[in-house]
């Protein structure tokens, strides 16, 4: 469905006299095979965007070649355009309209006759939980529904691929949650293909099938959400001890649930990452009880994405690149 | 293929049967919205209402000096000319808005062409133009106003293309720095000096007593040679040079404007 092969983007930039040139996307490879829902991840500036923009045929690439729905991006984007659907971050409706005339609008700019896009709209309205929001103004709606409602506003031409940039993103757990549910149906109802992006490891788990990880503009990573955590290599432990004395008693235990590995100690914080930790800890705790070491607290974590890219890149999702 | 040229790009972007269907849509849902929120309309239609009622009076008593017959007959084609020009030409603020939520960008992924997505846009404008004219009129004729019809509907004509050329230029410039910060001290900083430099509120010409490096000036102003050929026409000399220059001048600022308005556009980042 998405064929891309040394996709690139520079931008000029000036300053002052001098012009430079920033790399934006280095040259990305990417496939998303029909059906598949795809998780783009990586920290801001890191391309995402762009990518995106370039694969919806908003942006022209400065190198590389990219098929998108059986269209070049470059020579045919009006085809291209034509069997995409985009929900972006931004939103896609007027503050001051009604939700259902802009919907009309949009799927009408797709050639579509009014009548059949007001049936199509009302349809959409329906199985996107918007009943009774069709002469609202979309500013009146909630985070939720709204989102919902650019949803619906990229599915209005039926579409084969759907792009969602950040569908989540302000969300409240309640409606991210819901959402999640209508956009896993785009598939299972409609036989939809989704890329999108995100920051959130939760989304990527019950959501996407392949996560594909962008750094400094080239994809460092493609593989399902839960082999991206099997390279972490494991979940955290994480022992607060009560006093100092048994520091290196508590390292010496937790060390040797793995072979050859050693605890790493900050302060009063022991901690390591082992396979399985959930079945190790009631163990490790009887071990430490019986050496008379005293816990404050105990934390066991599962490998987040942000883990992920930190094995991946050295650096953390959430700085700012 | 390792790139492809803007050529080939706006070679598939160019209008095809479509075109009009697309700019229809476009223009219907501006001008819905507008007539949603008609608060501009009447904000636009109020200031030369305000100059007729607050500032002809005082051209009465002027008006064999300034060499005209009758003050509202020399004074409306000035409010028309003005109201063409800065009605249209703070039109683009509400694209900013538009691309703040995301609309722009939800356009320009459908297949739409993308000067339909302009066009309709100056549809809007030129239409509310068209309003506010024949609006205007009625009023000047309350106060006073004696003219040819035909020449008052050349001084409407020649008003909306000028509005349309600044429309396109206001929709283009909106679209390219995508900041209200940024484009009203541009666009106030254009439209004082060309109000000024215009002869809309009194006649720039050495014969009434303006200044000669005044009137040099001035006559570097397209508007200038507009607002003069306006007058003839509402005056009923249709054959003037004055009239022909303002024709030419209305054109030629329509067709830069749509050129750079479509331009901008057409770019793929814009």
């Amino acid at each position: 469905m998405i064929h891309a092969r040394g996709l690139a983007r520079t931008f000029q930039t000036k300053r002052g006299r001098e012009k430079t040139e920033v790399v934006a996307v280095a040259g990305v490879d990417l496939d998303v095979a029909e059906g598949e829902i795809v998780g783009f991840l990586g920290p801001n500036g890191a391309g995402k965007t762009t990518t995106l923009r370039m694969l919806t045929t908003l942006l022209k690439p400065t190198a590389g070649t990219a098929t998108v729905a059986g269209h070049d991006v470059a020579s045919d984007p009006v085809a291209v355009r034509r069997s995409i659907g985009y929900v972006s971050q931004s939103g896609s409706t007027s503050g001051e309209a009604r939700a259902g005339d802009e919907l009309m609008d949009h799927g009408m700019l797709y050639g579509i006759a009014r009548r059949q896009a007001e049936a199509r709209g009302r349809e959409l309205f329906a199985q996107l939980e918007l009943d009774g929001m069709w002469a609202r103004q979309p500013r009146t709606l909630s985070g939720g529904q709204r989102r919902r409602l650019d949803i619906a506003m990229g599915l209005v031409h039926d579409p084969r691929l759907v792009f969602l940039d950040e569908p989540t993103t302000g969300l409240d757990p309640q409606a991210r949650a819901n959402l999640w549910t209508h956009i896993s149906d785009l598939r299972t109802k409609r036989g939809s293909t989704i890329f999108l992006t995100t920051h959130y490891l939760d989304e990527a788990d019950a959501l996407c099938d392949r996560i594909l990880v962008i750094d400094h503009g080239s994809i460092v990573a493609s593989d399902t959400p839960d082999a991206l955590k099997r390279q972490v290599a494991g979940d955290l432990i994480e022992l607060v001890l009560a006093d100092e004395q048994h520091v290196s008693e508590a390292a010496a235990q937790l060390g040797r649930l793995v072979d050859g590995a050693t605890a790493e100690v900050d302060g009063l914080s022991v901690s390591m990452r082992v396979p399985h930790a959930p079945s190790e800890v009631p163990g490790l705790l009887r071990s430490l009880d019986g050496a008379g070491v005293a816990l404050a607290a105990i934390e066991v974590r599962r490998p987040t994405l942000d883990d992920v890219f930190l094995t991946l890149t050295g650096r953390s999702l959430r700085e700012e690149a | 293929m390792a790139t492809t040229t803007t050529a080939e790009l706006q070679a598939t972007d160019a209008p095809s049967g479509n075109f009009v269907r697309e700019t229809g849509i476009i223009f219907r849902r501006q001008m819905r919205l507008n007539l949603r929120n008609p608060a501009w309309i009447i904000i636009g239609l109020a200031q030369p209402v305000l100059y007729l009622a607050l500032f002809g009076p005082l051209l009465e008593p002027l008006a064999a000096q300034i060499g005209a017959d009758n003050a509202y007959t020399f004074f409306v084609p000035g409010l028309l000319l003005q109201l063409g020009l800065f009605g249209a030409l703070f039109a683009g603020f509400g694209l900013i808005g538009e691309w703040r939520d995301g609309v722009i960008e939800a356009e320009r992924v459908t297949p739409a062409s993308r000067t339909a997505l302009l066009l309709g846009r100056i549809g809007r404008d030129v239409a509310l133009l068209a309003v506010q004219s024949t609006i205007l009129i009625g009023v000047g004729y309350l106060f006073g106003l004696r003219a040819s019809i035909v020449g008052m509907l050349i001084g409407v004509v020649i008003t909306v293309l000028v509005g349309a050329a600044c429309s396109a230029a206001s929709n283009a410039l909106a679209l390219t720095v995508k900041s209200e910060d940024v484009m009203a001290p541009i666009l106030n900083s254009i439209a004082l000096p060309v109000l000024l430099l215009s002869g809309i509120l009194l006649p720039i010409s050495t014969e009434t007593g303006a200044p000669g490096w005044l009137v040099a000036i001035s006559d570097l102003m397209p508007t200038k040679y507009i607002v003069t050929g306006i007058r003839d026409a509402f005056a009923g000399d249709l054959a003037t040079a004055g009239l022909v220059w303002a024709v030419v001048w209305a054109v030629l600022l329509f067709v830069v404007g749509l050129w750079v308005g479509t331009r901008t556009f057409r770019k793929e980042n814009a």
